[in-house]
């Protein structure tokens, strides 16, 4: 960590930094125990880069690309540093090395406020990240990775490079330092060696010191490189786990139990097999991965394993939670709400007391739905499953965890389980589980030998997802005489998402202990009040819950933001001057929400809509994954009742912008990704099932519903911080809030309905 | 078309994967796609995705809800935006099938190229739609306005959030083309 904190201190002060190759400590992440793959004589200088004799340069990325664009920026990382052409970059993923552990994630998940910094905060998080290099846990999520490989792979880069100098000094017997690196070359006065030339001599040379980048030599960093991957993917080249091709393939189609917790009781299983081209009938037990209990069918092609599904006639055992419906379950969270004493996160000023004695006080209570995450691609995995060895093909988060799923299904260890990472057709916290990889591996568990593409329907998909939370919380906020806020409560219930996957995937460090995921969001705002208590009730309930993008930011955002603003509201106040009072020491922040005011023009008149609806604006501002993002909604409602959104500006500080058109792209992603949430999103529990199973009935943004969106990125040389989530939960509050300023009511429940009779609009 | 013959009845219950012991009920169909005349033996009723996905190796198609919701399995049928998880095979007759990755010209030209100027995708996986969609509608309309590129584009869902740079690279398409 000595070495860590170092680079960093140096980094901040953009001068170069120098360490001895040999004083690394033991624990580095730069060389693994596991080699990248070296396909076509290309040689790897370390964990992270390859470069093969044609010069090709392979970047060996840990990151799952599920459409965040993160290979494209760890690509950047890599060629900023090693001084490589870009048109010779691609990127392979790389195998499963305890280099590759998310560190990031996991330190940014302990429950610190961020102004915090002291000595145990810090004892806490470098014993965290020692932690977290030993478990070497390969993630994908959180935001992290950027910031997870900021660091490592712009050293690799730098050590690479180093070599490849070195080796090119030697071979024209010059001193280093009369040489330099070209786009792939090394220049040496006036002699020239391609990477490729010197790169089989450059594994020998280890460099005494690598000398990192100062922000002022970044030549691709900070600017709008175009993504790597964009023109595959226009033309349908990319390919997906659901696009797997093996020799011998067949697929499996399923059938899992539709009550929470039921299992099959009685199916044809004869039916099934007498139909074209299936040949096994596999029963599911379901797994501690969270797969439910069904049964399968294995056929020559997955339509008809799909027919074979539909021939079981499957009866089902409903088991304990058949009586389980949503209002039962919204009045259990209102009760633990309301009345528990929950864990408090953050506690200072006496908040309660100064509450409860207040002359004068606002109380509100905002409920959210469970969300399903409904990636385009189903999930899917294909597994082949031998004696002595077991591979996967699949696009996962969590690759070391799928290996564990499949290596627990088969009884195999670890090692003799192979993962075959593929793109993802969307993630958004999804595949952070690994229930349909151990489902996939008990499917083919059936046909020794033979590689089965289990792959769900939508409704499979949609009804067996481990859910955003639903959730309730009660806020209060005190106010003096003057009219000036003495205190905020916000007191919240729901189950806990990352306790609950820490238990399906077997993590130690997060099954007990305060979950983080479920108030984050309130007590981790930069917002300065006099006394704040943020505390959560955990409840406990048979529906399965897991991270949707964001996490607890996507629902604690929208209730604390909306709070905000009510409490701008009650004080007569212009909601982003309240705002900015409350921001006066959080200068980045303060300048995020000026920035957004002023790019939307906050506080100017607003033109009605086409159809002469008035319209209105309405700001949120968020922090989260170490990033602050304020957007601005400029908001109508139809004559029949229906909420338009026309405009969202949001402006973002993200530290230092690895990639502004990526961050841009991101922004966009997360707007629109919480848009659908914010109008339409709810997964209904009805006798223990999920009612919602296509996009049909849970319904997602289209093109003609979505706002013009505008990003304005701060600029900023503090080290890069999340981008992928940040952006989505001020969405729902900025539209509530402005739905407030058109038409007098307050939206305290998601999805956003406006009152049909009642509206002012 | 004609049936095809019997491979054979279960008789043993050892299983042995190589061979396919049911009653084989496919027929061999005939399709025009891509330019090519290729001939799929599948059940009548299967879906043109499954055929063209699975029998034929073009996974470039995507499938996503099964219930033409979303698109993600849009090819054409002589040049209408057709989804193919909902068309049984036998219904497609003579019609030239193109799927993306039979998408040649100057049209399919002009869009994908806007398509990666712009940085449309991000997870890439409902794009083969899209771009078909959009292919589809500057065939038969060369400007499109914001109104057309919603009526032409709403049968296509993003869960990415796309849709503002497919919006701008449609115009840039359109642009390119004239």
């Amino acid at each position: 960590m000595k070495r860590r904190t170092f680079l960093l201190a140096g980094l901040g002060t953009g001068g170069a930094l120098f360490l001895g190759w040999s004083l690394l400590p033991p624990r580095q992440r730069l060389v693994g125990s596991t080699p990248p793959d070296t396909p076509g004589g290309a040689i790897a200088l370390n964990g992270w880069v390859t470069i093969a004799p044609d010069d090709t340069v392979t970047v060996v990325v840990p990151k799952a690309e599920m459409g965040q664009g993160i290979h494209t920026a760890l690509a950047m990382l890599m060629a900023e540093e090693l001084g490589c052409a870009w048109e010779r970059v691609r990127v392979e993923h790389s195998p499963l090395d305890k280099i590759y552990g998310n560190i990031a994630a996991i330190v940014d998940g302990l429950p610190f406020h961020p102004d915090l910094d002291n000595a145990l905060v810090r004892g806490v998080k470098w014993m965290t990240a020692k932690t977290m290099r030993e478990v070497g846990v390969i993630m994908t999520g959180g935001s992290s990775s950027v910031r997870d490989c900021w660091m490592p792979m712009r050293e690799a880069g730098a050590s690479a490079r180093g070599s490849l100098v070195a080796a090119a000094a030697a071979r024209l017997s010059v001193d280093v330092a009369t040489c330099r690196v070209e786009q792939g070359v090394v220049v040496c006065g006036t002699k020239r060696l391609r990477f490729g030339e010197v790169v089989a001599d450059a594994v020998a040379q280890r460099p005494s010191r690598i000398t990192l980048k100062s922000a002022a030599e970044f030549t691709m960093l900070g600017k709008s490189t175009p993504r790597l991957d964009s023109a595959a993917k226009s033309r349908g080249e990319s390919t997906f786990g659901i696009d797997v091709k093996l020799e011998g393939l067949l697929y499996a189609a399923v059938t899992m139990s539709p009550t929470v917790g039921g299992s099959p009781s009685r199916f044809d299983a004869d039916a099934a097999k007498r139909l074209p081209g299936v040949r096994a009938v596999v029963s599911l037990p379901g797994s501690r991965y969270g797969d439910a209990a069904g049964v399968a069918v294995i056929a020559d092609s997955w339509w008809r394993a799909r027919q074979g599904v539909n021939a079981l006639s499957v009866q089902w055992n409903a088991g304990p939670n058949a009586t389980l419906s949503a209002p039962a379950i919204m009045q259990q969270l209102r009760a633990a709400a309301a009345t528990t004493d929950g864990l408090p996160f953050r506690s200072f000023g006496d908040a309660k007391d100064v509450v409860s004695k207040a002359t004068r006080a606002l109380h509100a209570t905002y409920e959210a739905p469970y969300l399903a995450h409904a990636t385009m691609e189903p999930m899917n995995a294909t597994v082949r499953v031998r004696a002595d060895k077991a591979e996967l093909w699949t696009g996962t988060q969590v690759p070391g965890f799928a290996r564990a799923a499949v290596a627990h299904i088969t009884g195999l260890a670890e090692d003799d389980v192979e993962v075959h990472q593929q793109l993802l057709g969307g993630g958004f916290g999804r595949r952070l589980d690994v229930d349909y990889v151990a489902q996939a591996a008990a499917i083919a568990k059936a046909l020794p030998g033979v590689p089965v593409q289990t792959i769900w329907t939508r409704e499979d998909d949609i009804r067996h997802d481990f859910y955003r939370p639903a959730a309730v919380s009660n806020l209060s906020a005190a106010f003096d005489t003057n009219g000036r806020v003495i205190a905020v409560t916000s007191h919240s219930a729901s189950q806990a998402p990352f306790k609950r996957y820490s238990k399906r995937v077997g993590f130690v460090l997060t099954q007990a202990g305060p979950d983080k995921t479920t108030a984050e969001g309130t007590w981790d705002q930069p917002y300065e009040f006099p006394a704040l208590r943020s505390a959560h009730a955990e409840v406990d309930l048979p529906v399965p819950v897991g991270s949707w993008r964001s996490v607890g930011h996507s629902h604690q955002g929208f209730f604390f933001e909306a709070f905000i603003d009510e409490m701008a509201a009650e004080t007569k106040q212009d909601p982003a001057t309240f705002r900015a009072s409350l921001l006066q020491k959080h200068t980045r922040a303060l300048a995020v929400l000026q920035l957004a005011a002023s790019k939307s023009d906050w506080g100017q008149p607003l033109a009605p809509a086409a159809d002469g609806q008035p319209r209105a604006r309405g700001i949120a501002l968020h922090s989260s994954f170490g990033t602050t993002v304020a957007e601005v909604a400029e908001v109508s409602v139809s004559p029949s009742g229906d909420i338009r959104v026309h405009r969202i500006v949001a402006a973002v500080d993200c530290g230092f912008p690895v990639n502004p058109n990526i961050i841009t792209q991101q922004v966009e992603s997360a707007i629109i990704y919480g848009l659908s949430a914010a109008l339409y999103g709810e997964i209904t529990i009805e006798q223990g099932r999920v009612r919602e199973g296509n996009f049909d009935a849970y319904r997602p943004l289209r093109i003609s519903e979505c706002p013009v969106i505008e990003t304005h990125i701060v600029p900023s040389m503090d080290e890069p911080s999340g981008i992928g989530e940040p952006a989505l939960p001020p969405v729902a509050p900025a539209i509530a809030n402005a739905l407030f300023a058109l038409t007098g009511t307050r939206l305290r429940s998601l999805p956003l309905r406006v009152p049909k009779a009642g509206g002012a609009a | 078309m004609s049936a095809r013959e019997l491979v054979g009845i279960a008789i043993d219950t050892t299983i042995d994967t190589t061979i396919d012991t049911t009653i084989d009920t496919s027929l061999d169909i005939t399709l025009d796609i891509n330019g090519r005349t290729e001939t799929v033996a599948v059940e009548p009723d299967t879906p043109l995705l499954w055929a063209v996905r699975q029998t034929l190796g073009l996974t470039g198609t995507k499938f996503g809800c099964g219930i033409a919701a979303c698109g993600a399995c849009t090819v054409h049928l002589d040049g209408v935006p057709t989804r193919s998880c909902v068309t049984p095979v036998s219904a497609v007759g003579g019609r030239k099938i193109t799927t993306i990755q039979g998408a040649t010209g100057a049209v399919a030209a002009a869009v994908q190229s806007a398509w990666t100027a712009l940085d449309v995708p991000q997870c890439g996986y409902c794009q083969s739609g899209q771009v078909m969609a959009a292919i589809a509608l500057l065939n038969a309309t060369r400007a499109p306005t914001d109104a057309d590129i919603d009526t032409a584009m709403q049968g296509n869902v993003c869960r990415c959030g796309t849709y503002p740079r497919i919006r701008a690279a449609i115009h840039a398409a359109a642009l390119a083309l004239e």
